[in-house]
Parts: C-alpha cells; structure tokens; sequence
C-alpha cells in the first residue's frame, strides 16, 4: 500500500477542482488532482450546449470546449491528474486521504486540500411522489449523459417535472432529437433557470411550460405509462378537480441539485440555507486548510462562478500550504431581507470580496445593499434562478474590517 | 426421491437448503430471474424476538427457534445478520404498563432469550434521542435485523452447493397426477419435471400453485405495509429497532436500521381488495403516516433531506393470521407453506425444520438420510466493508475492485461483474445483490455505468438492458443510427 | 410580443427590454450598439447557436458533440436538425474540426467541440 505527498489535494476534477488546480499550480506547488471518472471536466463532457465561458474566457463556449480548455492550461502547468480515483476516506485534520483506484489503494498527505465534490440530484425516491415504481423516470443528468455520449434517446414520450436549467436544456434537447415533450411543469409561479433558457429552449419550440402545477402520482409497470399533473395554490397544495392524468412514457427529473458535502462533513461545517459548505472569502472551510468551491459550496447557475470560485479556493491553498495565508481578520456576512443562497459566509482576508446571492422572491426592479460598507447595486428583472453578484474593493473591505465584525447583504425595491 | 420446491423467496429458499442436507434430488423453481425478489424484499427486515406471536400458534412455536437458528445459518452461509436489539416502547399510563408486561410474560412463553423491561433511566441510555414520554420500554437482545433477499439468494446458492437444481425465471403452469398422486410439474417452457414430493411456497401466490395442483387452500387477504427509507446520516439517531406497543392491526409502524446503515419507517398495514399481487403502489397518506410515526418516537428523524425513497410490500394472511404449513387432503404428496406473514422471515429457518422434521418424516413417515457434504457458502466480498489494508490487497489481485461503480455505497466494478456472472441479468437484479444504486443519488450517477457492464457481459445492446421484468427496458431508440 | 432578454453578447449580461407589440420595435436597456443588434435580431429574426451531435465512426465515442459556427435562423432549425442527423464524421476527431460545411446554405458550418480519439476495433 503505497503512501504519496503532496503540497495541495484537489478532489473533484470539474470546473472548480480544474480552475483551483490551475490556480494552485501557478504558486508554484505541486499539485495532485483526483477525478473519479476516467476523464476530467465532470457534468461539462455531457453539456454540449453553449453558454459557458462569457466571463471566464470572455467567449461563447459549449461546456466540452470550455473543460477542454481549462484542462488544457492545467496540463501546461504539470498538475497531476489521476483519474479514476475514489476518495474512500479524508482525514480533515491529518489532511490525509485513503484511495481507491484500478491501480491500486493509496493514501495521499497534503498540505491543504480543495474539496470540489460538485452537486448531485434529487433522485425521484426523495421527491415522495405516490404511485407505481416503472422504468422510464430518470433524473435530467442522467438522460443527458444517455443522449449526449450514450447516443440513445430514454423513450418516446416524455414530460419534465422542474425548470431547473437541466430540465430546460433537455427539454430542448428532446424535442430537437425526436421525441415528443409534452412540456415543461413547475409548481413556483415562476421558472427556476434562467430566463435565457426558458426562451430558448421552450418558447423557441412552443414547448409548454406548465406554472404552478406539479405531478402527483404516476403510474404504470413495468414502463411508465402516465403521470397525473395537478395545479397548486399559492401555499403549493394541490387544488382539487384540477387533476390530468397526462400519457407519458419518460418522466424527466430536474427537481434541484444537492451539494455533494455528506462524505467529507458534519452538520457544523455546513451552511443551512445554502446546504454546502460554509467558506470564507478565501473559500476555506471551517476546517483549517481544508477549502471548498464550486456547487459543493452553493448551487450556481454559471460554470464561470464555479471556476472563479475554485480559482480562488486554489490560490489559497496553496498560501496556506506555504504558510502564508493570511487569516487575521473576521467578518461575518450576514443574510438580510430577500437573501437566500449567499456566499461567502465570512471574510478572513484582505482581498477583493466577491459575493453571490440568490434572492428569496422575484423582484422587478430592485437593489443589493451593504448598509455597513456603503455598497448599493441596483439591477432589474431579479429571479431566484439568476445569482446576483457583487464585487467589493480590496481598500474599501479593508476600511471597514477593521471595526466591525458583521455585515448584512439585504435587498430591497 | 425427488421433491420439487416451488417459490424462492426466503422460506422456499432455505427449506431447499436445509433439504439439500440429505439425499434426494432437490428442484428449486422460482419464477422471477433472482431469488427472494417478492413478499422476501418488501417488508422490515426484522429477525424478531418472538414475544408478540399468541402462544400456542405456529407462529409462537417457530419465531423463536428461527431467531435461534439465524446464529448457525450466518456461519454456514455467511448471512448478513446483525444483532442490534429492539425496543418497544411505552408511556407511562398503567394501561401501556400492563400491555408491556403482557408482551414480556408472552416471551418468555414463547421461549424468547435475552428479555427485560427496561426503566426510563436505562431506556434513555440506549436511546438518548427517544422521546421523553417513553418512559419504559421492552428490551428484547436477541432482536436482529438482516438482508431478507440475500438470505434467499445464499440459500438457493447453498442449495445448489449441495447439489440442487435451480430453475429461474420460469413458473409452475400445470401438474399431472394420477389419482392423489402428484406425478409431474409442468413449467411454463414446457419442461415436464418428475416429482415425488411437491413443497408450495409460492409467497402471494400460494393460492394459485395450489390450485393448480387441484388442492384447497384457505382464501387470504393482501396486507401491504408502506416504507420511508432514509439517508445513513438519521442513523446517528438511533441504534436500536424501535417498537411501539401492538395493536390488532400488528406490530405497528416502526423504526429499523437497514443493514447498511439507513433507516426504515414504516410499515403501514392496509388490507387490499381482491386479489392484486402487484399492488405495490404507495400512497401520499401512507407516506405521512409512517413519517409521523417516526417523528412520534425520535423528533427530527424524518427530515425531508433525509429521504431517499418510498415503497411498499404485501403479506399474504390467513384468516387467523397464522402460518399455513400443512399437509394436503387431496393429495398424499404435496404440503403447503403459505400465510407467510410476520415473523415469516424470522421463523423461515425453523419453518425448514417443521417441514423436514415434522411434516415430512414424523406424519408422512418418510425417511430422509441425511448426507455429509461440505455445506458452507463463503461470505460474498464487499469492498465497502474491508479494511483499507485487506481492500488493498484485493485491488492488488484484481484491479477491477479498485474501480468503484456506485460512488454513494462504495461498489466496484468486479462485485458488479461478479454478480452478473452469477445470474443476475437486470439493474435491479445487481442493485440487489450488490447494494449498487442504493444510496444517495439512486443511481443518478451510476446506472449508465452499470447498464453498459450488463450490457458487455450479456452481450446485448444498451437498449435491450432492462430494470427489472420483461417491458421495463430503459432506453429507446439511438440518437444518431 | 414583450419581454426581456438577457443578452450574451459580452460578460456583462444587459437585460434588455424588448417589445413590437405597438406595432413599432422598442429596445431598451442595452449598453452598447451589439446589444442592440443582438436585441433587434430576437424580435425580426431570432438567431441561435445550434449544439448538437454527430454520429461518429471508428471513435471512442459514439457521438462527437458540435455546434454551428454562427448563429442559425430559429425557424428552420428543425429542418437543418433532419440534415444533420445524416451526417457522420471518421475518428479521429479534434476540437475546431468542420465537421460538416454550409447546412444551412448561408455558410454555416458544424465545428466539433470535442476530441474524440480513434478506436481500433478487435
């Protein structure tokens, strides 16, 4: 049983495990990547559509192209990437983790560790739907990976219970690849991706998109045969008489992404609202030397976000791995009126802050505020599906860190 | 002498294995394409103390001893069994104090090991997070949980060890007599197969065999019981199986700890109309029902993050709830084992011996010589459950055991294959025996991966791989011809 | 029809305001002129990229994913999508190849977005 060492351990070979590498690498440390499946780039391989890469390359890029990039430059700077590796166990104190792999079981030692584990979805046992247990329900990710490198399409028929982005995009996909989508249903009153890919995907097919509606039973065995849609009031109760029993024989799942935390954590180390780890501006957990970045953290909506965020989560493992992270400082960030998802939880450095927020209700015309820096940042058209984000400056932060110990991000009209 | 066992479910399936202990030609006919995949794989997994059955019923009779016997069979056939206790908990109103006094009496009655009654002090040292209401409780040691359709699965693959045939996938259609002497069974390929001894375990469909073999049986009802399965982080709450006082609808709705470490709520126990033995629907009612019920005992257990799934079973039960193991009037040699309701999967060990013993050698007077082959099975290998050191080495001899397929329970490539290369044809066939697709995601990640193993080494096409039965096939047509 | 549109011209991402329902085109909230014309081409003729795949022979993979080289008038996506399902591409296959030239006879083209490594048969 061979032991390795390393300066900073990336788990998760993505786009934030691939941005943090990357990063890491350039300090000049060694850097160990392990990915789990036998190629790098994660659920990007399996998304073929553009969308990727506005920000971080400053081009229109499908997400093969934009993986294929940022394991390209890591590639460049000799990271080393072993692929097909299980993290069987990681020690957060001893920064120690056991691994399976063909090759063999290993351990790795490292100086800091990047955890970039990504998200998964909410399987269709967690959603309670009553009714029969038939072939033909799949989560969205998993009919993409079927119809995008598979080259098989899951069935004839097909309805998609969510508008998460992954629901839209196949929902396209579907309909494009000649199946029937009967459309769209979503129990919100509004959708939950972006605006951009309800017209794309569905308004551009007049493929409908069913508000304020959900599935409540399905039926059929061993395929699925039929789904019964219902609409829901404002506290999302079904209302009675409104029930459809709708013929389908794919039901397509896209019912929200789940940080993947519960290997590597307990409770403590996790952000309730957000349901992924709790960082800092430097993207450390609460373990020292232990960071986290990408949809393990929050569930973003921009693959640009994640490699920005696992740029720096990088960076600052590999200051800690030499000693230099600088961690003097702490301020509390705090969540206001119409804040959801927001991250970082906490500043502990003096650098440019970056923060990222979901708001908890659509707002037409509104404005991010940060009463104790005085930042205000207005924008239009806001929706829970559409992050918001803000820059805050190195010299400002630093004027105000020094005699508070909490901010509060609110957002009003 | 031949026998036919018909029905691999548990009880079928470890009466052949105790069977296949002697001398005879021993056939073992299940109709799905794995063993233990009906009543055997819906229910609580509970090998239980025996304190409940009336005392006098074969219920009573056989629980205890099965429970007993589980100790010699893990050995033999390396079943997972885990000891963990049970509980049943009560208030501390003097009406509940007597029932749980009545319940213990009961138990010792019946033979139970390993029983007390249990004050709030110590009760709330075995299970801090009970809530405090539950001021007494019944602590029964010898209480267990187990994986019910390996247990059926090892035991066919001990049958056939000692020498048994195995049909699967193939079912009883027909039978030909001669006067009240079975002659031969009739399957559903055609295969006509002599018999001197017909065994009926054919689970919710007992009746049915039976019929076919032109014997009366007594008419039963569908009882399905509906389950919550939640994530291995509510374990943390509990260690125990947990037991509310009995009522006459049954044990009442539970929490159990799965053997790899999630949680069982339930069941619900809701009669069916007629006779619908894929009646296997579960219901918004039902799901709350047995989610309450949890909440009741330990506050916070059924978290909505936490749930994985829901499901359901069915027991068939006779009138008066007993088992049914009896000889025919119609027939000399034919006996049925049916009315396999709770404790089913506890007493099926000791139902084997009632069978062999009894019925077979005491009141048909047959004599059965038993043989002395080697009869133990050795333990399947998880690579999950290895120590680092010992998986080490495995990966070392075989690295297929180091590429792991299902990421949330730790499986590998090679216990995939291994699996397949022993019979099993579909994902649910693999997620059954080898755990894969059980945990977190269910299968989001990984069934893709599993549908192209089954696919290479059954040497289908991708499309063709099924989920369980015939139809149930995944995929459609390719994207791109 | 109304609404807003995010543009994806730039990183900065202006919701744009667009309308025609008066009968005259309304086009707000963009800050710089491609915002506009990105804009003026949703309402008059709607434009997108087209990612796809195509079937591949002798790979890896059984499909290589593409996209077109601009963007394609929305309505007839559906008719090139039957074109494109025809066409296949030999292993192997690099990031950039044309993949198929002109399908919509404007000039545009289906470049590949992934590599795909030629596989040997056995």
């Amino acid at each position: 049983m061979k032991s390795h060492e390393t300066d900073i351990l990336v788990i998760g070979g993505g786009a934030a495990g691939m941005a943090a590498s990357l990063s890491a690498s350039k300090q000049n440390k060694h850097v160990t990547l392990l990915e789990r499946e036998n190629d790098t780039g994660g659920v990007l391989n399996q998304c073929v559509h553009n969308g990727f890469g506005v920000q971080f390359y400053q081009e229109e890029l499908t997400g093969p192209e934009f993986s294929t990039r940022l394991h390209g430059e890591m590639s460049e700077q000799n990271v080393e990437v072993i692929c097909e590796s299980y993290v069987r166990n990681l020690d957060v104190h001893e920064k120690i983790a056991e691994i399976f792999s063909p090759q063999g079981a290993y351990t790795i030692k490292a100086k800091s560790v990047v955890l970039a584990t990504g998200a998964r979805e909410r399987p269709f046992g967690a959603l309670l739907i009553p009714g029969e247990r038939p072939s033909g329900i799949f989560p969205a990710g998993l009919a993409q990976r079927f119809v995008n490198l598979e080259n098989h399409l899951p069935g004839k028929k097909a309805i998609i219970l969510g508008s998460g982005d992954i629901g839209l995009i196949m929902a396209r996909r579907l309909h494009l690849e000649g199946m029937k989508v009967i459309g769209v249903v979503e129990r919100l009153p509004y959708a939950g991706g972006l605006t951009r890919n309800v017209v794309q995907c569905l308004d551009d097919f007049e493929i409908p998109l069913y508000l304020s509606h959900t599935i409540i039973e399905v039926r059929g065995s061993p395929r699925l045969e039929a789904v019964k849609m219902v609409k829901v009031d404002d506290s999302l109760n079904p209302i009675d008489g409104t029930e459809k029993w709708i013929e389908v024989d794919t039901l397509i799942l896209s019912a929200g992404l789940i940080p993947h935390v519960e290997d590597f954590a307990d409770e403590g180390a996790l952000d309730h609202v957000n349901k992924g780890f709790i960082v800092s501006n430097t993207g450390e957990t609460v373990y020292s030397g232990i960071f986290a970045a990408g949809n393990n953290v929050a569930i973003y909506d921009l693959v640009d976000y994640v490699a920005a965020e696992g740029w720096i989560a990088g960076k600052n493992a590999a200051l800690y791995a030499e000693g230099n992270l600088d961690k003097t400082r702490h301020l509390e960030i705090r969540r206001g009126k119409n804040v959801n998802v927001l991250v970082p939880n906490k500043v502990t450095t003096e650098e440019h802050l970056r923060i990222y927020l979901r708001l908890k209700e659509p707002i037409d015309e509104g404005k991010i505020i940060i009463n104790e820096l005085g930042i205000e940042k207005e924008f239009k058209y806001g929706v829970p599906s559409e992050m918001l984000q803000l820059t805050v400056n190195k010299k400002k932060l630093s004027e105000l860190l020094h005699d508070k110990d909490n901010v509060t991000v609110e957002v009003i009209s | 002498m031949k026998v036919a066992v018909i029905g691999g479910g548990i009880v079928g399936s470890l009466l052949a294995y105790e069977l296949s202990k002697y001398d005879l030609e021993l056939i073992l006919i299940e109709k799905n394409n794995d063993f233990g995949q009906e009543v055997t794989k819906a229910n609580s997994a509970i090998i239980h103390g025996g304190y409940d059955d009336p005392p006098g019923s074969l219920r009573a009779e056989l629980c205890s001893d099965g429970n007993r016997k589980y100790d010699i069979l893990s050995k033999e056939l390396s079943l997972p069994v885990k000891r963990i206790g049970s509980l049943v908990v009560s208030d501390d109103t003097s009406d509940s104090e007597k029932r749980l006094e009545e319940l213990y009496r009961r138990g010792i009655k019946n033979g139970v090991e390993g029983l007390s009654i249990l004050s709030s002090d110590k009760l709330q040292s075995i299970e801090p997070n009970l809530d405090e209401k539950y001021s007494k409780a019944l602590y029964c040691k010898s209480a267990a949980i187990t994986e019910p359709w390996m247990v059926a699965v090892l035991a066919a693959k001990g049958a056939e060890k000692n020498g048994a045939r195995l049909i699967t996938g193939d079912e009883v259609v027909d039978s030909i007599s001669k006067g009240r002497n079975i002659k031969k069974v009739v399957l559903s390929s055609g295969e006509e197969i002599e018999v001197n001894l017909v065994l009926n375990a054919a689970g919710v469909y007992f009746n049915k065999v039976a019929r076919i073999f032109g014997v009366r049986t007594p008419e039963i009802i569908l009882v399905k019981g509906q389950y919550l399965l939640l994530d291995h982080l509510a374990s943390e709450l509990v260690s125990t199986i947990i037991f509310p006082l009995p009522s006459k609808k049954g044990k009442g709705k539970l929490i159990v700890p799965t053997i790899d470490g999630g949680i069982l709520l339930g069941p619900t126990s809701e009669a069916i109309d007629g006779f619908n033995p894929e009646e296997l629907s579960t219901t918004s009612k039902g799901i709350k029902e047995v989610a309450d019920a949890g909440e009741e005992f330990i506050h916070g257990i059924a978290r909505p993050k936490w749930f994985i799934k829901t499901f359901a079973g069915l027991r068939p039960e006779t009138p008066n709830k007993d088992f049914y193991i009896k000889l025919s009037s119609e027939k000399t040699n034919f006996i049925t084992v049916g009315g396999m309701r709770s404790p089913g999967l506890t007493a099926a060990p000791a139902v084997a011996d009632y069978v062999i013993e009894y019925l077979i050698q005491e009141k048909m007077g047959i004599t059965l010589v038993k043989n002395d082959r080697v009869r133990s099975i050795s333990p399947g290998l998880r690579i999950k459950e290895l120590s680092f050191e010992d998986a080490s080495k495995k990966i070392e001899e075989n690295s297929s055991y180091g590429r792991i397929i299902c990421q949330c329970n730790q499986v590998s490539e090679k216990e995939i294959r291994d699996a397949i290369r022993d019979g099993a044809r579909t994902l649910d066939d693999v997620k059954f025996r080898t755990r894969a697709t059980f945990g977190r995601c269910q299968g989001g990640f990984c069934t893709w991966k599993i549908m192209k193993i089954i696919s290479e080494e059954l040497n289908i096409p991708l499309e063709e791989v099924k989920k369980n039965d015939k139809g149930s096939e995944l995929l459609d047509g390719k994207v791109r011809k | 029809m109304k609404g807003h549109i995010t543009c994806t011209v730039c990183p900065v991402g202006c919701k744009i305001f667009i309308s025609d329902e008066s009968g005259e085109i309304v086009i707000e909230g963009n800050r710089c002129e491609r915002g506009y014309e990105y804009a003026m081409n949703e309402v008059v003729r709607p434009k997108r990229t087209l990612p796809t795949s195509v079937k591949v022979i002798g790979g890896s993979l059984p499909l290589v994913s593409v996209k077109s080289s601009k963007p394609i008038d929305r309505k007839r996506i559906i008719d090139i999508m039957k074109k494109i399902k025809s066409i296949t591409v030999k292993a192997p296959v690099r990031i950039g190849d044309v993949v198929a030239e002109d399908i919509d006879g404007e000039g545009t083209s289906l470049i590949a977005t992934r590599n795909v490594k030629e596989v040997h048969e056995k």
